[in-house]
């Protein structure tokens, strides 16, 4: 179990998925005693709240960044499990070439994409993610355009790479997902974990609601390895 | 030659200065007239596996790797151009946010947009004070190939120390000649700092919730750069004791400028130069020992950058005339004719 006395409250919203997020990754560097190893680098959007919550090497970067330095990083200091912690809008837009890249080089970093369907940390507006139909902050009519796929479209680039998709609502997964992940990169290849999450705040939902919604992403994103 | 003595290209000059400075890793995206830095190291890691280096999917990715790099505690380096250094800066600005001794080497070529492929000195805004900070950043301008090798074995050591990113801004002519270089200057190295630690470990921000904290960090920073200020700023004087005109230039324009002060002796023309070498911080102090001359003409090949910056830095700044050649190349004897008519007895 996580020694939950050196983790600090976290700063996201009530009912945010993050905050599951990095305890069960942290509880998985525990179990596998890599705290000591590992090394986030954060993108800027909600992932960067994640800056001091646990008590292991973090630092924030830029917007859509994470990848690049973390590749960076690795390549300097080869015993470090290099984890990039970033949101669909930094993963999959503003930060997409270098992502797309660093799968096709084989970079062994493991690539933790939180997608909750929107930009969060300015307020709601449409993310590479969001589904057709969405009402966001920037699509009033609703997004007119399908979401991208991030796994199924990275699987094509890297056959050693391990991806796969889970769900917050889903811890037993999620940790399984994060554990093999590690695995694969820590033995060279690069590794990604996209994880369907709550975002209570921009979805405007309560409670049940927000569950509701989450399991209904997945009629859309399938969870479960990409193979 | 001399074991000291080396007829070397500019790009081989960067990657001996930078392999000496302790440097291991290279991120770099092709962009003329750059490229030829890149292409260089890796010739040079093909026979050293210490000497590490990735062609990047572009200029973005390679100043994130070099953060990274240096994160860990690795000495690592860029080298861009043009359109490239308006990419570079968002890894610039994050180097200046978090201190980190990151160091790029800015080949100008013409601009704006793709402009011209080879040369100008119009960078110079975007290397001091391109990103979205107060430009605390160190900018080194060399006029030639021994200039070239000291002064990016001083950025290394310089970005080490004080933790402020440092940029070597050349251009094309000067890194594509060959010019024999007389003495390579010995410079003891200035460890890396591990600025994420292998034991315990650090939680680091670039983002603040409150302006105030923003704040406080900018203020400490700049109390830093002020006192570095004084350490690093250089500049140089040739003739001018008796000068009533100094000629003022940067990069290998000063070159020119030299060989113009020559000639213009030659002619009876009390005329002196003051160039200075760093242009972040810029030595101001160094500008006293010329202030005194009556009149002073900046050339450069822009439309007045380096009068801009030297006005905004200067205090009570005399007035200057210019000599300004956008996206050209200045030579000594054009710079004599217009002193000569200009400057009538």
């Amino acid at each position: 179990m996580p020694n939950n006395e050196q983790i600090k409250p976290a700063a996201f919203c009530p009912g945010c998925g993050h905050t599951i997020i990095l305890r069960s990754l942290y509880r998985v560097l525990q179990n596998q005693e890599l705290t000591g190893r590992a090394v986030i680098g954060l993108d800027i959007g909600c992932s960067l709240l994640a800056y001091d919550m646990l008590p292991i090497n973090t630092f924030q970067t830029h917007h859509g960044r994470p990848v690049p330095t973390m590749v960076g990083f690795r390549r300097a200091r080869k015993d470090t499990l290099a984890i990039v912690y970033a949101g669909d809008g930094g993963a999959y837009s503003i930060g997409l070439q270098s992502l797309l890249w660093a799968a096709r080089r084989n970079e062994p970093i493991l690539v933790i994409v939180v997608n909750n369907t929107v930009y969060g940390m300015t307020g709601g507006q449409t993310a590479p993610t969001s589904l057709r139909g969405q009402v966001t902050d920037t699509a009033p009519g609703g997004h007119d355009e399908t979401p991208i796929l991030g796994p199924e479209l990275i699987r094509s680039l890297n056959e050693r790479a391990y991806i796969a998709r889970t769900a917050v609502n889903e811890p037993a997964n999620l940790a399984i997902h994060i554990e093999k992940a590690i695995k694969n990169a820590l033995a060279g290849n690069f590794s990604l974990v996209e994880i369907l999450s709550y975002c209570p705040t921009n979805w405007r939902t309560k409670g049940g609601e927000t569950d509701k919604h989450l399991n209904g992403l997945k009629s859309v994103f399938k969870t479960g390895e990409i193979l | 030659m001399k074991k000291n003595k080396e007829f070397i290209s500019g790009y081989d000059v960067v990657v001996r200065a930078a392999k000496d400075a302790g440097a291991v890793s290279m991120y770099s995206y092709p962009i003329t007239p750059g490229t030829e830095i890149l292409s260089s190291w890796i010739r040079a890691a093909m026979k050293d596996g210490q000497m590490k280096y990735l062609q990047t999917e572009d200029e973005i990715a390679a100043g994130f790797a070099v953060a990274g790099a240096v994160l860990a505690g690795e000495k690592s380096f860029t080298a861009t151009a043009g359109p490239g250094t308006i990419l570079m800066q968002d890894a610039l600005s994050m180097a200046e946010a978090m201190r980190l001794p990151f160091v790029a080497v800015i080949v100008q070529r013409g601009g704006p947009s793709s402009g011209t492929v080879i040369y100008s000195q119009q960078e110079l805004v975007l290397a001091t004070h391109g990103g979205n900070g107060e430009g605390m950043r160190l900018v080194y301008s060399p006029s030639n190939l021994t200039e070239l090798y000291q002064m990016t074995r001083q950025a290394f050591n310089d970005a080490a120390k004080y933790r402020f990113p440092a940029i070597i801004l050349t251009d094309g002519y000067l890194v594509k000649t060959k010019q024999v270089v007389e003495r390579f200057a010995k410079i003891k190295n200035i460890p890396a700092p591990k600025i994420v630690p292998e034991k315990g470990h650090v939680n680091l921000r670039n983002i603040y919730t409150f302006e105030k904290e923003l704040h406080t960090k900018i203020i400490e920073a700049k109390k830093d750069f002020d006192a570095a200020s004084k350490k690093i700023s250089k500049s140089e004087t040739y003739l001018v004791k008796d000068a009533d005109l100094i000629l003022i230039a940067h990069g290998i324009v000063g070159r020119a400028v030299r060989d113009a002060v020559d000639e213009l002796r030659a002619r009876g023309r009390r005329v002196g130069m003051w160039r200075p070498l760093t242009l972040a911080p810029l030595d101001v102090r160094g500008f006293e020992k010329v202030r005194s001359a009556k009149n002073f003409l900046v050339i450069e090949s822009s439309a007045g950058q380096l009068a801009d910056l030297l006005r905004s830095r200067i205090s009570d700044c005399p007035d200057f005339s210019g000599y300004f050649r956008p996206a050209l190349g200045i030579e000594a004897e054009e710079i004599v004719q217009f002193v000569m008519k200009k400057y009538a007895k």
